[in-house]
């Protein structure tokens, strides 16, 4: 039959127009931040597609933010500001003019100012805005100020600070083009999402090894060439087993260790002693070395200095010292870490464990990279090659969100160091602002919060020992709300904001006056026990009255937590305002280079809404808070954006590094530019300024990089970051747990500060997992975030919730088998703090002991606008109903905070659970709860965006 | 897949309805006169009719349905719409003679006859063209449409016809005939789609997805948590026992019932017993379609099951 | 005429690498985002924030288990749109000439205006990969983006379907398989690339790349010498140090 031209065809028009314009801004789908070219016509949103130019996504996009248009158009959109008129939790609402609301707050906060500026607590969620909020609170004096990072990845982010001055994501990422042996832990998907996808198709196409390790084998685990199916909570003891046959094996990189770390230096040995297990100072307070050749002492300071990393050393006052190293190196060397020791607890086979490291040793030994570019260390050396261990990690909240995450993520950069792979090519890079040490960082700010004024310095920092605790007088008082700073969690970095209702209504350590949130689903997904925490964030004291007296709460969208708020506050969707991707915040720069970027309104709000932060900025200037009032009284900023460009933190320091200056000639440092929004949106909506080749690796040692960063305003002046093995400020807090060191933990607190503080990485199980076989909850449960829904946001999109708009809970075949449960079946699911009621779904590529299911798909009936009925509601479930903010009373009575020790990161994965068949019970999950109303109207009909277009 | 009441109505009507047709134009001894004539068409033709109608009850677009007469080169829907098209008007043409002048034309209604059993044979080759259904995907399948037509339409005409023989054959051994190879061909159409599977192809998960060399293949979680069009329209499961209580009802309902009413026929009363024979069949029909989509499994099932 | 062009100039098409797609769903509602704006009606979305959603979508993610005899399970993730098919059975069933095979690159289309809605075509095609549009009763399917691919208002490097445009994995590619040494024919023929369902003799034009084998021989190395002397860790340590000056 001939080729036939078709009518049809020739009607086609295959170069129709797309657009009328392309704005260029930033995604915020999710945290990750990508770069999005936003086409519009005739006003509207047309398509949204990845910004080529950009250093995070590089074009490409993930389904959240193709999906942007539904979240731009989302009928459950909040359009002006609510005053509560029903009960909390009703969502029965009045509209109310935006000069009344912020009217309202300003009595309500100026009240509290004025009294006790501790009865505030203002904790914000996933925003990207922390450098204002955090300043916002400083200047209003409360203590009670932290953002999500503590229910979120604290350990994370702590255990690599405290360890080299970095971590993963935001603080750096593997060397893509050069690794050699990529191993993830605990990612499903998110954290960051795009350029790990990109990254593994990288080394996908150049057949680089991908290991992954993770109870659950989907996302990336699925396509990576080997899968190590864990158990959860015991990435540590499987990652000390991998250090346990390095060592036996010495495959570890001793020149590096000696230059970078603190392996030579020299621990007291003096059991009894106030200072035994600290680190032997010389008069000038530097660490003590002792010479190899001689075995004389001498600082780790002193020029030409090559220190032996074993033996006993006497030191003046006649006590002796170890160097770390040998500490280090008989802890793990010891048999309870060798593979057949951990398989059991692991659920790792010996030989995976034992060949694992063969490999990596392998990569990082035999593959070893050796770049002709000569560079200068911070003593001076000039080095002639960069060399590369290339051997690469990237992991996340699998194994943060544990009760032993903080020293899991310590032995994970533990086994970095030992290999060498930091900063190095090959392995993993900073990413600017970073590294950042403990020494660079802030302490925490909170002690002394007066009437009126602000706070000396950030809520948020780095303590290095029990002395910069935030304790009242008595050394045992948090100060904070949230106990963060306190012996509770001394090293919690990122604040607890999973134990702020809870403290509040239990007015532990004091109650509140108001509850200021911004973006934080507190009354659900966010929330451990989120059937307690809605019931106290309603529940009413003797009088009648809240026990949380006032709730400020803003969001764009009619979440569950909107309908326990007293006062709401619209904020606008991502497209319609200004934000910073701030290197003073959270960057999103590229190991190559300094990156931030903007988001500027690229359509209209058509509602009655304001960007939070312009709202928090009109508030600040309205409560008279410093930096925020002009001498007359009047607001210093327009708006945020105005802030954004005039702001300055340091001199010549502000949100934004790019073109600053009068003319724009400015990086990093520089006087305001009035047409700094203009430069960033020519540009893409971002900047990028390259780190020259020679700073590219040993950021942490390297002279020019230093130099580079400084001129840059990324720090001000050069700072030396040693690599901590050995942890001193750990031991602190245990002296002080002996007795040795003030101020002292209570009674209660030391048995545990002595277990979980070692200054080496150490592992001890879960504490969810104390007594749990016993207890009848043998189980392991937990939670995975899907790449196309991103927490509770998604739900409200009507293309994603249709991807997963409800959620089984997947259970291994040999657990189905044993309680005779197939797909469909409902079954009860217990802990020990309550019960579910779910639909089952088998699953064989999964840790034998390990139920799991896709995290945030459950909704409150009647939020989001869906209608009261919908699958979310009915069919979705959260896991949240079964975990404690608290864990079981112990024999004395007391109940730890479900979190870290250290850190006070919340500990979801500890979850352990049952599981047996159920009746359908009319076929819906449960718990259920009274529908919310809802203060946006709810639409009708169905759905033909961008009919008008067709084509 | 998914059993539409308008397909199942349509293919149960329009089968007796040109079934009834080609047995009028092969000459099937009728009362003659005007208006027994035009009863005999109305109900021949009228069924025909009402079954294409319902049909375009199920299209998105009834307004363009006149488009789907332009492929018949290709598309077997098409040829049946344009057979059927052609076989009303020849048989309008055919009644009408038959009606005013009192003459039925012998060629033309051996050519109504042959259009009225090409439609048919059309309609199922619609099924039976569809390699994506292995149940369906068989010569069986239009032997199956074309042996119900023609008992439908036996019973039909007997019903309206008259006379208990037909060139010395009874009436009602003819339609117990009929029945008897309709029901047989069916039988035989069960057993096949029963024992099939998806083995004609040799299909499953394995080659749906290519995947089946690495192992067993099984689906974890479908695309999107919700239903759509195609595990509605084509991923439709039914419970054995209800197909088992269906299979009764049609084996009861189209083959005992109007076999016993044949017999009966022989006794008298030929056409009540051959009209209530013809509604006993229609209802094992209606039964029997419903089970020919219901039971049928589309490929992309491997997909999403 | 629903006839199938007896050749085309060109055989456009999709390679989907299986090895490295996550089911990240990115391809599947940059799709959806694409065309329902563009080619043709609206993809629309009945009941988009009730009890039952449900829209046309041209492309969707499975998620398959697959045992091996001698392996722990594995996750593949699977997307799936039209394949383009030369022998394509959903145009020859068509009785109204609105489904059609272009001559000049195989593309497989609909033209809307024609489409009666009676769903015969997703009835022919085995895979599952034409949908009635909730909405607008026509029927829908993957065009390859042809409102894109040859699109002079787009720049040239994004004149691709938009589901390859935006994978975060680079697990789809474009291209033409009637041209043996493009890239997709390339990798097709060096990854062992196969069809879905051959037996179906539709000859799909689209291709997918199989998962890499997930074992791997183990390189057996003792670099650095190796520390399981007599003396243990600690003379290792010892000659090491020696060895560094």
């Amino acid at each position: 039959m001939p080729v036939q031209a078709k009518k049809s065809e020739s009607r086609l028009d295959t170069s129709p127009a797309v657009s009328d314009e392309i704005r260029r801004t930033t995604c915020y789908m999710c945290a990750c931040r990508c770069g999005i070219n936003v086409h519009l016509r005739d006003g509207k949103v047309r398509y949204i597609e990845g910004n080529r130019d950009h250093p995070i996504n590089r074009g490409v996009l993930c389904a959240k933010g193709s999906a942007g248009i539904m979240q731009q158009y989302s009928p459950a959109r909040l359009r002006k500001p609510l005053l509560r008129t029903g009960e909390r939790g009703e969502g029965k609402f009045k509209e109310i003019e935006w000069e009344e609301a912020l009217a309202l707050a300003t009595q309500w906060l100026g009240d509290v100012r004025r009294k006790d500026p501790r009865k505030l607590a203002f904790f914000t969620g996933r925003d990207q805005s922390q450098s204002l909020t955090g300043w916002w609170a400083q200047q209003y004096g409360t203590p009670n100020f932290a953002a999500h990072g503590g229910f979120c990845s604290v350990n994370m982010a702590a255990g690599g600070i405290y360890t080299f001055g970095g971590a993963f994501w935001e603080f750096g990422s593997p060397d893509w083009e050069r690794t050699e042996m990529f191993l993830v832990f605990g990612v499903a998907e998110d954290h960051d999402s795009n350029p790990i996808k990109l990254g593994l198709s990288r080394l996908k196409a150049r057949g680089v090894k991908i290991v992954g390790v993770n109870p659950v084998r989907t996302g990336y685990n699925a396509i990576a060439d080997e899968w190590v199916g864990i158990t959860p909570g015991t990435d540590g003891l499987f990652i000390l087993s991998l250090i346990h046959e390095l060592l036996k094996a010495g495959t570890v990189d001793l020149d590096y260790l000696i230059r970078y770390t603190n392996a030579a230096w020299l621990v007291i040995d003096a059991p009894g002693d106030a200072d035994h297990g600290l680190f032997a100072r010389g008069e000038d307070g530097e660490a003590l070395v002792a010479e190899r050749a001689t075995c004389a002492l001498s600082s780790r300071k002193r020029a030409g200095v090559k220190p032996a990393l074993k033996g006993r050393f006497a030191l003046a006052d006649g006590r002796f010292a170890v160097p770390a190293f040998e500490l280090l190196a008989h802890k793990y060397l010891d048999e309870q870490y060798a593979p057949e020791k951990t398989a059991e607890a692991t659920g790792v086979p010996a030989e995976q464990t034992r060949r694992l490291a063969r490999e990596m040793a392998e990569a990082a030994f035999q593959r070893e990279i050796v770049l002709q570019r000569p560079w200068t260390d911070l003593n001076g050396e000039r080095h002639e090659t960069m060399i590369g261990r290339p051997v690469s990690f990237h992991a996340m909240r699998g194994i943060s969100a544990h009760s032993n995450g903080f020293q899991t993520a310590r032995a994970l950069h533990l086994l970095q160091i030992l290999i060498g792979s930091i900063d190095c090519p090959g392995g993993y890079r900073f990413k600017p602002p970073y590294p950042r040490p403990v020494s660079a960082q802030p302490k925490p700010h909170g002690k002394g919060a007066c009437a009126g004024e602000a706070l000396p310095g950030p809520h948020l920092g780095f303590p290095e020992g029990p002395e910069d605790l935030l304790l009242e007088d008595d050394g045992v008082t948090p100060v904070r709300l949230d106990k963060a700073f306190s012996w509770d969690a001394p090293l919690s970095a990122h604040g607890l904001m999973h134990m702020v209702i809870a403290n509040a209504h239990a007015r532990d350590p004091y109650g509140i006056d108001v509850l200021f949130l911004y973006m934080a689903n507190m009354a659900w997904n966010s929330s451990m026990n989120t059937s307690g925490t809605m019931r106290m964030l309603s529940d009413k004291d003797e009088n009648g009255a809240y026990v949380i007296p006032k709730i400020i709460y803003s969001d764009a969208y009619s979440s569950e937590m909107v309908a326990y708020a007293d006062l709401v506050l619209p904020d606008t969707t991502y497209l319609e305002r200004h934000d910073c991707i701030s290197l003073l915040d959270r960057p999103i720069s590229e190991p190559d280079a300094m990156c931030d970027a903007i988001r500027w309104p690229v359509v209209e709000p058509d509602r009655q809404v304001r960007g939070f932060q312009s709202a928090l900025l009109d508030l600040g200037a309205r409560l008279g808070l410093p930096g925020m009032t002009k001498e007359d009284g009047t607001a210093k900023y327009r708006d945020y954006a105005d802030y954004m460009i005039r702001h300055e933190r340091r001199p010549g320091v502000g949100p934004l590094a790019g073109w600053r200056g009068a003319d724009g000639g400015k990086v990093g440092r520089g006087e305001p530019n009035p047409d700094q929004i203009e430069r960033y949106i020519a540009n893409g909506g971002f900047f990028r300024e390259h780190v020259p080749e020679e700073a590219a690796y040993f950021k942490h040692a390297n002279a020019a990089w230093q130099d580079w960063a400084i001129a840059r305003g990324l720090q001000d002046k050069r700072v030396e970051n040693v690599f901590q093995l050995y942890l001193e400020p750990l031991r602190k807090f245990q002296l002080a747990a002996e007795g040795k060191r003030s101020p002292q933990p209570p009674q209660t607190h030391r048995e545990r500060i002595l277990r979980c503080f070692d200054p080496l990485p150490v592992w001890y199980p879960p504490f969810g997992d104390e007594g749990a076989t016993a207890g009848g909850f043998p189980l392991h449960a937990l939670t995975q975030r899907p790449a196309a829904m991103y927490h509770s946001w998604g739900s409200q999109n009507a293309w994603l919730r249709q991807i997963h708009g409800s959620n089984p809970l997947f259970v291994p075949g040999a657990v189905c088998d044993e309680a005779g449960l197939a797909d469909g079946d409902w079954a009860w699911v217990t802990s020990p703090h309550g019960r579910i009621h779910v639909q089952v779904k088998r699953m064989e590529a999964v840790n034998a002991h390990t139920l799991w299911t896709w995290n945030a798909i459950g909704k409150r009936s009647g939020a989001w606008t869906l209608s009261a009925d919908a699958p979310e509601a009915r069919k979705g479930f959260l896991l949240n109903h079964l975990i404690s903010e608290l864990l079981p009373p112990r024999q004395d009575g007391l109940r730890w905070s479900n979190s870290d020790p250290i850190t006070g990161q919340a500990a979801w994965f500890d979850l352990r659970v049952r599981i047996e068949k159920a009746p359908a019970e009319g076929g819906v999950t449960q718990p259920q709860f009274t529908a919310q109303t809802n203060p946006v109207a709810a639409p009708s009909g169905p759905l033909t965006y961008g009919k008008e277009w067709a084509s | 897949m998914h059993p539409a009441i308008s397909v199942i109505f349509f293919t149960v009507t329009s089968g007796a309805g040109f079934g009834l047709i080609a047995l009028l134009g092969l000459g099937w001894p009728m009362r003659d006169g005007l208006v027994p004539a035009f009863l005999v068409a109305l109900l021949a033709g009228g069924l025909a009719a009402a079954g294409l109608v319902s049909s375009t009850f199920h299209l998105g677009h009834p307004e363009r349905a006149w488009r789907a007469f332009s492929q018949w080169r290709s598309s077997w829907l098409s040829r049946e719409g344009v057979l059927a098209v052609a076989t009303l008007l020849l048989f309008a043409a055919y009644s009408l003679t038959w009606m005013f002048a009192g003459v039925r034309l012998t060629a033309l209604g051996y050519l109504v006859a042959a259009l009225a059993l090409a439609t048919v044979l059309a309609t199922g080759m619609i099924y039976a063209s569809l390699k994506s259904i292995p149940q369906w995907h068989g010569v069986l399948t239009p032997l199956c449409y074309l042996a119900f037509s023609l008992a439908s339409a036996a019973l039909l005409a007997g019903a309206a016809g008259v006379g208990a023989d037909l060139s010395g054959i009874g009436v009602a051994w003819i339609g117990l005939a009929g029945l008897v190879l309709a029901w047989a061909i069916k039988l035989a159409w069960w057993r096949r789609a029963g024992a099939i599977g998806f083995s004609a192809t040799g299909s499953d998960t394995g080659t749906a997805t290519g995947l089946g060399k690495l192992g067993r293949v099984r689906l974890l979680e479908r695309p999107h948590t919700g239903e759509n069009y195609l595990t509605r329209e084509m991923v439709h499961r039914i419970g054995r026992k209800h197909a088992a209580k269906l299979r009764a009802i049609a084996l009861v309902a189209g083959f005992a019932v109007p076999s016993v009413l044949c017999l009966i026929a022989l006794l008298g009363a030929v056409n009540l017993a051959f009209a209530v024979a013809a509604l006993s069949l229609a209802v094992g029909l209606f039964a029997e379609r419903w089970l020919f989509f219901a039971e049928a499994q589309h490929s992309v099932s491997l997909y999403y099951d | 005429m629903t006839s199938l062009p007896a050749r085309t100039d060109k055989k456009l098409g999709l390679a989907i690498d299986l090895d490295i797609c996550v089911g990240c769903h990115a391809c599947v509602v940059s799709c959806k985002e694409w065309n329902t704006g563009g080619y043709g009606s609206a993809l629309g979305d009945a009941d988009p924030y009730g009890d039952t959603p449900e829209g046309a979508w041209l492309n969707r993610i499975h998620t398959f288990e697959v045992t091996p005899p001698d392996a722990p399970a594995q996750i593949v993730h699977f997307p799936k749109s039209c394949l383009h098919c030369e022998d394509a059975p959903c145009v020859t069933v068509c009785p109204t000439g609105a489904s059609y095979k272009r001559g000049e690159d195989g593309i497989v289309l609909v033209d809307e205006s024609m489409c009666i809605g009676c769903g015969l075509c997703a009835w022919a095609c085995p895979y599952g990969a034409r949908e009635m549009d909730p909405v607008a009763k026509v029927m829908k399917k993957c065009t390859l983006c042809v409102d894109r691919i040859y699109n002079d208002n787009i720049p040239e490097v994004d004149r691709v379907p938009s589901c390859v445009r935006t994978c975060p994995a680079n697990a789809r590619h474009f291209g033409d398989f009637a041209d043996p040494d493009s890239a997709v024919s390339r990798m097709t023929a060096e990854r062992g690339g196969f069809e879905l369902m051959p037996e179906m003799a539709t000859k799909p034009v689209n291709r997918y790349l199989p998962p890499r084998p997930k074992a791997r021989a183990v390189q057996e190395a003792q670099p650095n010498g190796g520390a399981q002397a007599a003396d243990g860790f600690l003379g290792w340590l010892d000659r090491a140090l020696e060895r560094l000056g």
